[in-house]
């Protein structure tokens, strides 16, 4: 705008002015805008990294007898097609009628997590009562210290559910995922993803849908 | 006091250079991040709450693409010396019988993910041609006749034994599939997993808890 008036000035005078200063483009909105930018692609490169989720599977040993586990304890979380999820406690013998029913839940906040955390309350207290009061600052220890307690609390626990997960072969990646993940999420110490018992696939084939 | 005279001086500071450095800069930060390694197929994966990260160094990732084509990466190892993916594809060349040229070797060390019958693979290295190569990319067999993948993965720890496993499936294939390959590693002596996913967080406390 200023350059503009300026010129005016010069056509009416018809006077010569030494021009003052260079023409310069403003370029510190230019500036602005590629610090931004690369302040952004600075911290994205560094945060864009997958993460993993890790599992550790039960060996596979024919000579060795799978460890006996109390019926009482047992939750079984059938995965069938389509994101069906359905849970029974103990265990389905057909040799020891009447069978478990089957009950339906899903995926939700309500459904399979609310159950999850119902069975295992006590630890699932423990534990969060342990991160809350490092978080308010009551407890102050090491972040692996902290880890270490945990895994402590965990090993050391007997009344949580034990968990076995079984998908069929329609059951999709992602629902696998998903409750490995719900586990983790109610602090769940002992799971396991087994296979389904002839038994358990004809309950799921009758299962309502 | 005599006074100071300042000198006439246009008021601009010359921004050119810092304009200059700051755009290379910025290049160099767009290329690196918009990079996504060359990956045979499209995987959707899963996310979870896990904030770990997929470790840098010694791991060999497993990828099963939603049409059940398996797929497999290896490391270099921590830093040049190590040599695991020559290394491996040298290992892979005894069991079947192909001899690999230093060339081929080369190239093999410097790509990426890939999956082919190990027929395949010295033509596919050999060849030039990009859309050729993608095009070769069938996937590695494992069916119980000639196990493959059975084979990567043996040789991968034999190679590299801290090498750990990590898979990266689409959500949507079928646990068979999963399973197959997760027995198949399992079998080699592998019972930890890194299931690769996005993180995702998820607020539970004890107010959750059912009355």
């Amino acid at each position: 705008m200023a350059e503009i008036v300026q010129e005016e000035k010069k056509q009416k005078g018809a006077k010569k002015r030494p021009k003052r200063g260079v023409a310069r483009v403003d370029m510190t909105p230019m500036v602005d805008l590629m610090a931004l930018l690369l302040t952004f692609f600075m911290l994205t490169t560094a945060f864009s990294k997958p993460k993993v989720m890790v599992i550790t599977m039960p060996e596979k040993n024919d000579k060795q007898q799978p460890p006996k586990i109390a019926a009482s304890r047992t939750l079984n979380i059938l995965l069938g097609d389509s994101d069906r999820i359905y849970y029974y406690m103990g265990v389905a013998d057909p040799n020891k009628p009447p069978l478990p029913t089957l009950i339906k839940t899903n995926f939700s906040k309500d459904g399979i997590r609310k159950v999850l955390l119902e069975k295992n309350k006590d630890l699932f207290t423990k534990i969060e009562e342990y991160k809350e009061a490092r978080l308010k600052g009551k407890i102050v220890v090491a972040d692996t210290t902290a880890e270490n307690y945990i895994t402590k609390l965990k090993t050391d626990d007997n009344v949580g559910p034990i968990v076995l997960i079984k998908a069929n072969d329609k059951a999709k990646y992602k629902d696998i995922v998903a409750i490995v993940d719900e586990m983790a999420i109610t602090n769940v110490a002992s799971y396991a993803i087994v296979d389904l018992s002839p038994t358990e696939i004809d309950m799921l084939k009758s299962a309502p849908r | 006091m005599p006074k100071i005279k300042s000198t006439a001086r246009s008021p601009h500071v010359d921004m050119t250079p810092m304009v200059d450095l700051f755009t290379l800069l910025l290049t160099f930060f767009l290329l690196t991040a918009t990079f996504i390694p060359m990956e045979p197929a499209q995987i959707t994966i899963p996310n979870s709450i896990s904030e770990k990260t997929v470790p840098d160094n010694n791991v060999m990732t497993i990828f099963i693409a939603p049409n059940k084509k398996v797929f497999f990466n290896y490391d270099n190892g921590k830093d040049t010396s190590y040599h695991y993916r020559a290394n491996l594809l040298k290992a892979m060349g005894i069991q079947y019988k192909i001899n690999f040229t230093p060339e081929e070797m080369k190239k093999f060390s410097g790509g990426g993910t890939f999956g082919m019958p190990m027929k395949d693979m010295q033509r596919w290295l050999d060849t030039k041609n990009p859309k050729e190569a993608e095009q070769m990319q069938t996937g590695i067999p494992m069916d119980s006749l000639d196990n493959q993948l059975a084979w990567w993965v043996r040789m991968a720890r034999t190679v590299n034994p801290y090498a750990e496993v990590a898979i990266k499936a689409d959500g949507d294939v079928t646990f068979p599939t999963i399973k197959k390959v997760l027995d198949l590693v399992q079998s080699n002596g592998v019972n930890r997993f890194n299931f690769i996913t996005t993180y995702q967080k998820e607020e539970v406390g004890l107010k959750d808890l059912p009355k």
